[in-house]
């Protein structure tokens, strides 16, 4: 656990003024709120830094805990349960986390084994209106593999489970709302939602732009004048294609409805493009340089 | 319209602890509409999340009406960005490591 400088979270100094503390607190929040930063993971850590900055410099009693303390905030219990033996006064007790309505990551650890979770009416202004509660932003990793086909997976979010459908074609980066599965309401107010951002991971020979995929495929110079078949690997499975004879280098063939399937919408694929990258014959023997020679001259070379 | 996704504006006026004339505000911003059946105003569940938000906006960061609809108008706008910026992500790596 570390010490946090909420003066610094503030950028004050030790000498500031209530009125200081909330115009900084009102200056950061503006900037922060995450209503004005949607999705955004860096604004709404900073944004909980402040509110448990402002929540600590706001308060005249916590304030001074906190300024008394200091870096030996860690002792601070035990500091004052010295004290309370020696003058046999009775020192605060603060209430436990029961019945609150705020998710747990709301405040860091520092602030809750010196304050003991206790925290004042919630959102500034807001009375005991009942509000919807956070929305939570969860990012999930994938590989591509795994979104070539619609499936259920069971992720965690805040130590809870949820079993989730993953449709088939979702795209990297894309982002989805489940409703209700966001932080508890306030006062009473119905759930949040959690946001997923899906991050896919790309490590096959296939590139993807939507539902179409693009692959190089390599064919031999013999194959490519004289023309042919080959058998290539789509992403889901093999087929044979014909190559038409005296096909130039980057050429591409699009292999209709064998690409991506497309984002919730069943049965229905991208294609796949393919694209030929002709190799030349290394190390030619003796005999192969000669045919070669035969060849450019017949071209007039 | 179907009656049960109607919230009477009375019944949020109590709940939010606002007066008639804020909802109104949001309708004249264009973020909510207020429907009238039977001389009554209600306001349809779509709108609650867009009524919460504004209410945030006003209550924790003092931002007057005005400066709500900047807000919304900005956010619709950094929305569609972050969408295409994706996009032209996503398209990008298709080229790179050719």
């Amino acid at each position: 656990m570390k010490f946090i400088d909420y003066y610094k979270v503030l950028g004050l100094t030790k000498s500031a003024s209530l009125n200081d503390v909330k115009k900084a607190y009102r200056k950061l929040a503006r900037k922060h709120h995450p209503d004005v930063n949607p999705n955004d993971k860096i604004s709404e850590e900073k944004f909980k830094q402040i509110n448990e900055a402002n929540e600590v410099l706001s308060d005249p009693e916590k304030r001074k805990k906190y300024d008394q303390y200091g870096k030996d905030w860690q002792h601070a219990d035990a500091f004052e349960k010295a004290k309370q033996q020696q003058s046999h006064q009775r020192s605060h007790t603060y209430q436990g986390r029961q019945g609150e309505n705020f998710s747990e990551e709301d405040f860091s650890s520092f602030f809750e084994s010196m304050f003991g979770g206790q925290r004042a009416s919630g959102r500034a202004g807001a009375g005991h209106v009942k509000f919807k509660g956070q929305d939570f932003n969860a990012s999930l990793h994938l590989d591509i593999k795994e979104v070539f086909t619609t499936h259920k997976k069971t992720i965690e979010v805040n130590h809870k489970k949820i079993r989730i459908t993953i449709p088939a074609g979702v795209e990297n980066g894309q982002i989805i709302k489940l409703k209700g599965y966001g932080g508890e309401g306030i006062n009473g107010g119905p759930k949040g939602d959690l946001y997923i951002q899906f991050v896919i991971q790309n490590n096959t020979p296939f590139k993807r732009d939507k539902n179409n995929l693009f692959k190089t495929e390599n064919i031999d110079i013999y194959t490519a004048v004289l023309g042919g078949e080959k058998t290539i690997e789509t992403f889901n499975g093999k087929v044979k294609i014909k190559i038409k004879p005296e096909t130039q280098n980057g050429t591409k063939l699009k292999l209709k409805g064998k690409g991506f399937p497309v984002y919730k919408k069943h049965g229905q694929f991208g294609d796949l493009i393919i694209t030929f990258n002709i190799e030349m014959p290394k190390h030619l023997t003796k005999r192969e340089k000669e045919l070669f020679n035969e060849l450019a001259k017949l071209r007039g070379k | 319209m179907k009656k049960e996704n109607l919230i009477d504006i009375d019944k949020l006026c109590t709940h939010y602890e606002v007066e008639l004339s804020f909802f109104e505000q949001i309708e004249q911003i264009g973020l909510i509409e207020i429907s009238t059946l039977t001389q009554h105003q209600y306001l349809h569940k779509k709108h609650i999340d867009n009524v919460e938000k504004v209410l945030r906006l006003y209550n924790d960061l003092k931002v007057n009406m005005e400066g709500i609809d900047v807000i919304f108008n900005l956010l619709d706008k950094i929305t569609m960005l972050q969408e295409e910026l994706i996009q032209l992500k996503n398209r990008l790596d298709i080229y790179e490591n050719e």
